[in-house]
């Protein structure tokens, strides 16, 4: 049986903002199609490193990278890489539901493939989308509707949707039920779960039982350092690091 | 382990549960003393009171699963707390047996006092001496998560299987040569597998404590390899 293969590898990242250092020479691998937590106290540079994965870092005024971060074997800060298709390949999900709130439901979905120049009827895409995002079923009679009619955990999946309209194959989160109730958590969750056969994700969650619940691979970052990366059912009953022990018990963080 | 955790509260529950399991042992401890003295010493009155005691021990296995299942539900324990609270289910089980075979020897005691004395019986006197000390080192070992210390009661087993066999056959011999001694010599013979299983489930303990300790399940090791 070969080892899974990674889709992204991370050597010796380091991340400032100006003169100050956030992530402490970080090597870590993404494996393709699962999907990989990363926890740790607030501050501790879990939503840096995501934003690096994309390049988003890049652009906060005096922010800089050192190391680095290869997709496919290829170094996604080359030269030759174009930062906006990188951001197609590794889309992004937030916190807060950010659907354009000028849009349909429909119009948010194709928004991607429409400002990316990609002519032709976007429907059968925006239906497989909207399909794949688990919310088919509850927007199908008002796909014109305003997107900002939906709930907000119906949001988070349009949000979703626009983000796999553009055939990503990574999909980066960043706490992305932190402001959804149980339920609405519930079926993001379970949509997480879905989309891993597909597309490799990576989500930074603050709330560690979520972490174990979705995540086939976690990794704990305090300070700024990468202090543990394992199995998930590993880094929850018996980690390696006393750090981490502590943290997942709930002795410090 | 000396850190404690951010929620006192949840602190305090832990070591709540593990003086829980503490005094369990203890009475269990205190069982299989009593329930051998009561055969050695003819004692019925005391063997009486073991068979009561039990009921204390049964009720204990009770409320401390409920303590563990509460834990279980409330606090999502991770990790070290995690291998304790699902060690401690299973201590109790095994510490809830060995009550069970204090009140079994407790019985044959009373039934031994009622017929004559048969030969001495030093041997089943040494063989609850190791027993009881299994327990006791298997307990320690709990306490102070010292996997050495349980790895000590899982080497000296086979010293008390040993002992137990030679009681088997001295009472066995016993049987041969006058066969009016079958009675009472099947009771001591009862009581000695009991104290022999005794032992295996201190061995069991043991086995817990260096799961809870080092994360590595090492129970079954001969039959699993």
């Amino acid at each position: 049986m070969t080892a899974p293969v990674n889709k992204i590898n991370v050597e010796n990242l380091s991340a400032y903002f100006g003169k100050t250092e956030v992530l402490r020479s970080i090597s870590a691998g993404i494996p393709a199609k699962s999907v990989t937590a990363i926890i740790g106290p607030s501050g501790c540079g879990k939503s840096t490193l995501l934003r690096c994965l994309n390049r988003m870092h890049e652009l906060a005024p005096g922010a800089r990278v050192e190391g680095s971060i290869h997709m496919d074997g290829h170094d996604i800060q080359g030269r030759e890489v174009d930062p906006v298709h990188l951001r197609r390949l590794v889309g992004m999900v937030f916190q807060r539901p950010n659907p354009f709130p000028t849009m349909s439901i429909f119009d948010n979905v194709s928004a991607g493939l429409r400002l990316n120049g990609i002519r032709g009827d976007h429907r059968t895409m925006v239906v497989q989308c909207l399909r794949q995002a688990a919310l088919w079923d509850e927007v199908k009679d008002r796909l014109r509707a305003p997107a900002i009619s939906l709930s907000g955990g119906q949001q988070q999946r349009l949000c979703i949707a626009r983000a796999l309209a553009v055939e990503p194959e990574v999909l980066l989160m960043d706490e992305p039920t932190s402001a959804l109730d149980p339920i609405a958590t519930a079926k993001v969750e379970d949509l997480i779960h879905e989309l891993k056969s597909k597309y490799t994700i990576v989500i930074v969650t603050h709330n560690m039982q979520q972490a174990a619940r979705v995540s086939d691979q976690t990794a704990f970052l305090y300070m700024g350092e990468l202090v543990e990366v394992g199995a998930t059912e590993q880094i929850f009953t018996n980690p390696r690091e006393s750090r981490t022990e502590d943290y997942v018990t709930g002795k410090f963080g | 382990m000396a850190k404690s955790h951010i929620d006192k509260t949840y602190d305090a529950e832990l070591t709540a549960l593990r003086e829980q399991l503490l005094e369990m042992g203890g009475l269990v401890e205190a069982a299989i003393a009593a329930s051998v003295k009561a055969i050695i010493e003819r004692d019925a009155v005391l063997a009486e009171q073991v068979v009561r005691k039990d009921q204390t021990v049964n009720r204990m296995e009770v409320d401390i699963d409920g303590a563990c299942r509460r834990l279980l539900a409330l606090r999502q324990p991770a990790a070290s707390d995690l291998r304790f609270i699902t060690t401690a289910l299973k201590i109790v089980t095994d510490l809830e047996r060995m009550g069970d075979l204090a009140v079994n020897i407790a019985r044959r005691a009373v039934d031994l006092a009622q017929a004559p004395p048969l030969r001495p019986v030093h041997d089943l006197g040494r063989l609850a001496a190791l027993s009881e000390a299994a327990l006791r080192k298997a307990l320690d070992a709990f306490v102070t998560a010292d996997p050495v210390k349980a790895e000590e009661v899982l080497e000296a087993d086979d010293h008390l299987d040993a002992l137990y066999l030679k009681v088997f056959n001295e009472l066995l011999t016993t049987m041969m040569e006058d066969p009016r001694t079958i009675r009472r010599a099947t009771s001591l013979m009862f009581s000695a597998k009991h104290l022999e299983r005794f032992g295996d489930h201190a061995t069991n303990l043991a086995e817990m404590v260096i799961f809870m300790v080092r994360g590595t399940d090492v129970r079954h090791a001969k039959s699993r390899a």
